[in-house]
C-alpha cells in the first residue's frame, strides 16, 4: 500500500474526524439470511461511523454466547463467504462509511487469501478483523497480500498485552488498534471500573502512531462515553445482536440513538 | 526429513498458533519455559517418581500368542489399559499437572469428550489438591454418565458445553474461553497432541514414556530396540504420538496410524480425518480437519466416543503429508469384531479406541517374522454398554 493508498482507505478517512467513533458490529446472516444489506444501510442512516460485518464461523473461539448463537443461526439460515460477497456486491452504490469484515481465519483460507483479498478491494471493502490470525503469522506470511489488495488489517491488544508487544503492534497497524476492554470473550462484562480506566490511561500515555478503538463489553451510552474518553471510538456487538434478535432489524435507529 | 517441532511450532506445513490475542500470554508463557521445565533434574524426577508408584509403569509389554498365531506374525501389546484411570490419558495429566505447579497455576481446567481425559485430569487434580472444571459437551454428559459421576466424586465440577453442537469441539471452545477470562491463575490440560504450539509437543513428549518402554522392553524380549511396525488408533493423536515418537527417525520401523471410518469412509459418518480433512485451522493449529467447502469445521461421527474429534494432530497431519506413516481407516463394525477377538483370544476387553487399531489385520498382511507392536491405549470398562448393546449380550 502506497502512503496515498493509506490516507484514502476509508477507515483512515473516518480516523481523522474530529469525534469519537462509534463502530457496530454485526453477523451477517443474522436474524435472517437477506437483510445484511438493509442493517448496513440503516446503522450508516443512522449516524454509525463503522461498520464491522461479522463473517459467521462454526467455533468462535474469542466470542461469547450472544455472538456465537447468532453466528449458528447464520450458519443454519444458509450464511457461506460466497453469499455475503455476493449480498456486498453494489453495496458502495448506497453506502460510504468504512466497512470492515470480521471473521475467523480458517473460512478464509478455505476460499483462498489472496482470493478473498482480492474480493474485499472489489467490493470495496477497507479492512479485516481477524481475531484467530496471530500478528506474527500475519508480518511473515500475510501483510504482502493484505497490501496489495489496500486492506487494512487491524490488531486487538489486551489488558495482559505486553508493552514491547503494543509497540510491535502498533509498528505494524496501518489502521486502528482494537483495544479490547477486559479479560474476557465478546459480551461477558457490565461497566467498566478502575481496573479498565487505569488500563485505558496506560494506553493513552504510550502515544501510539495508530489509533484506538475499545471493544468488550460495550452496551450503552455510560460504557461508550467511558471508553472514548481516551480512545478515539468504541465497538458495540453483543448488545446490538440482542437488539436485533429481539426487535428484528426495522427498528436500528432506535439502539443507535441510545449510545450517543 | 524432521520430526520433530521446529522453534516456530511446525511439523513441515502444521502446526504454528493460530490463537486470539487474549489468549497469547498463557501460551507464550508456557512457550518460552514448558521445554526448561521438563528438563529440570527435580522436575523429571517427579514425574517419573509418580509414573512409576501412581500410575504403575513401566506398563508391560505382552506378546499376545493367540493373536500372533491367529495372523501369523507376532504380535505385541503394549499395555496402556493397565494404567491408573485405565489409559495412556494419565501420562499426560501427570506431566502437565506438574508444569501447572511449577508455573505457580491454582486452577486447572480441561475439556473432555468420552470424559477419559476428564477422569485423568480430575484425578491428579485431587492428588495435587488443585481446583478442577472439566468442560464436557451437553450431548456427552448424558451420554458418559459414569465417567460424569468419577469426576464428581473426585472433586471436580463438570460445566456442560451447551454452545454449536454440544460435544467435544464445543467442549474444547468452551474450555479456550474460560482460559480467555482467566488468563492469570489457570492452566488449561489440553488432552491430546493438538492445540496452539506448544501443546503438540508437550503432549507428546508426556506420551513419549510410551516407545521409550517399548525400546528396552523389546530388547529384552527379542534382543532388538526396533519393531517393525508400531500400530495406534488415531483421534486427536496422544497415544499415537507417544507410541511412535522414538522410533520416527527409525526408517525400519512402519509408522501405522488407524483412523475411526465410523460408518464408512464416504457415508457421511465418519472420523477419518486423514481422508476426508483439508488443511485449515482448528483450535488454534494447522493441520488437517472435516469442514465444509466454506471453512466450517463438521462434527464427526464414530461408536468410539474418543476418535470422533474433527481434527488431527499436526505432527500426524505431517506424517500423512510426507508419507512417514501408513493411514488406515476402521469402520464400527470392524472395530467391535476386533474388540470382541481380542476379549476371547486374550482375555483382554479394550477400549473401543484401541479396537480400532486392533482391526489392522483385516487391512494389512504382516510377514510371519514380523515383530508388530499395538498401542493397547485403554481398557473397555467404560465401553461395556456399547459393546452389550452392539452384540446384543
Amino acid at each position: 500500500m502506497t502512503i496515498n493508498e493509506l490516507l484514502m482507505n476509508r477507515i483512515n478517512t473516518a480516523l481523522e474526524q474530529d469525534k469519537k467513533l462509534l463502530s457496530i458490529y454485526f453477523t451477517a446472516g443474522y436474524p435472517s439470511l437477506h437483510n445484511t444489506k438493509k442493517v448496513i444501510q440503516d446503522l450508516e442512516k443512522s449516524g454509525v461511523d463503522m461498520i464491522e460485518i461479522g463473517l459467521p464461523f462454526s467455533d468462535p473461539l474469542a466470542d461469547g454466547p450472544t455472538i456465537q448463537e447468532s453466528s449458528t443461526v447464520a450458519l443454519k439460515n444458509g450464511m457461506t463467504t460466497k453469499l455475503l460477497f455476493e449480498q456486498l456486491k453494489d453495496i458502495r452504490e448506497s453506502v460510504n462509511i468504512p466497512l470492515i469484515i470480521m471473521g475467523y481465519f480458517n473460512p478464509m483460507m478455505q476460499y483462498g487469501v489472496e482470493a478473498f483479498c482480492a474480493k474485499c478491494q472489489e467490493i470495496g471493502i477497507d479492512g479485516l478483523i481477524i481475531p484467530d490470525l496471530p500478528v506474527a503469522e500475519y508480518h511473515e506470511q500475510y501483510q504482502e497480500t493484505f497490501e496489495k489488495y489496500g486492506l487494512i488489517n487491524v490488531f486487538l491488544i489486551t489488558p495482559q498485552t505486553s508493552e514491547e508487544r503494543i509497540r510491535f503492534i502498533d509498528s505494524v497497524s496501518n489502521g486502528f488498534i482494537y483495544m479490547v476492554s477486559s479479560a474476557s470473550v465478546t459480551g461477558s462484562t457490565s461497566g467498566f471500573g478502575n481496573t479498565q480506566e487505569t488500563y485505558f490511561e496506560r494506553i493513552a500515555n504510550m502515544n501510539l502512531k495508530a489509533s484506538q478503538i475499545v471493544g468488550f463489553g460495550i452496551s450503552n451510552n455510560e460504557t461508550f462515553t467511558q471508553a472514548t474518553k481516551t480512545a478515539k471510538g468504541a465497538i458495540i456487538g453483543s448488545a446490538f445482536i440482542k437488539h436485533l434478535t429481539k426487535n428484528g432489524v426495522d427498528s436500528i435507529e432506535d439502539f443507535i440513538k441510545e449510545i450517543r | 526429513m524432521s520430526y520433530q517441532v521446529n522453534e516456530k511450532g511446525y511439523y513441515g506445513d502444521f502446526g504454528g498458533a493460530y490463537i486470539p490475542e487474549m489468549l497469547y500470554p498463557n501460551v507464550e508463557e508456557l512457550r518460552s519455559t514448558y521445554l526448561n521445565i521438563m528438563n529440570e533434574p527435580s522436575f523429571k524426577e517427579e514425574f517419573n517418581q509418580l509414573l512409576k508408584d501412581y500410575v504403575g509403569r513401566p506398563s508391560p509389554l505382552y506378546y499376545a500368542k493367540r493373536l500372533s498365531e491367529k495372523y501369523n506374525t507376532k504380535v505385541y501389546l503394549k499395555r496402556e489399559d493397565l494404567n491408573h484411570t485405565g489409559a495412556h490419558k494419565v501420562n499426560n495429566t501427570i506431566g502437565q499437572i506438574l508444569v501447572a505447579k511449577k508455573l505457580g497455576k491454582n486452577r486447572i481446567i480441561a475439556e473432555t469428550g468420552a470424559g477419559q481425559h476428564g477422569v485423568a485430569t480430575a484425578t491428579v487434580c485431587a492428588l495435587m489438591g488443585i481446583e478442577c472444571i472439566v468442560y464436557m459437551g451437553e450431548i456427552d454428559i448424558k451420554r458418559q454418565a459414569p465417567n460424569v459421576a468419577r469426576m464428581k466424586m473426585l472433586g471436580a465440577e463438570v460445566r456442560p458445553a451447551k454452545s454449536g453442537s454440544k460435544t467435544l469441539k464445543d467442549a474444547t471452545n468452551e474450555a479456550i474461553r474460560d482460559w480467555i477470562n482467566n488468563p492469570v491463575d489457570t492452566h488449561y490440560i489440553i488432552g491430546s497432541a493438538i492445540g496452539p504450539h506448544p501443546y503438540p509437543d508437550m503432549v507428546t513428549k508426556f506420551q513419549s514414556i510410551i516407545s521409550e518402554e517399548i525400546k528396552w522392553q523389546l530388547k529384552e524380549k527379542e534382543g532388538r530396540e526396533n519393531p517393525d511396525y508400531v500400530v495406534a488408533c488415531i483421534g486427536g493423536g496422544s497415544n499415537a504420538a507417544g507410541t511412535y515418537y522414538h522410533f520416527l527417525e527409525e526408517p525400519s520401523v512402519g509408522i501405522i496410524a488407524v483412523e475411526a471410518a465410523g460408518k464408512g469412509v464416504n457415508s457421511g459418518e465418519s472420523a477419518a480425518t486423514s481422508q476426508l480433512g483439508k488443511e485449515g485451522i482448528i483450535h488454534g493449529c494447522k493441520t488437517l480437519l472435516m469442514q465444509t467447502p466454506d471453512g466450517q469445521i463438521t462434527e464427526p461421527y464414530s461408536i468410539s466416543a474418543g476418535l470422533d474429534y474433527p481434527g488431527v494432530g499436526p505432527l500426524h497431519s505431517h506424517l500423512y503429508k510426507t508419507g512417514r506413516g501408513e493411514f488406515y481407516s476402521v469402520t464400527d463394525d470392524d472395530a467391535m469384531t476386533a474388540g470382541l477377538e481380542l476379549s476371547q483370544l486374550e482375555g483382554i476387553i479394550p477400549a473401543i479406541e484401541t479396537s480400532h487399531a486392533l482391526a489392522i489385520f483385516n487391512d494389512k498382511k504382516f510377514q510371519p517374522d514380523d515383530i508388530v507392536v499395538i498401542s493397547l491405549s485403554g481398557r473397555g470398562d467404560k465401553d461395556l454398554n456399547t459393546y452389550i448393546d452392539y452384540f446384543k449380550l
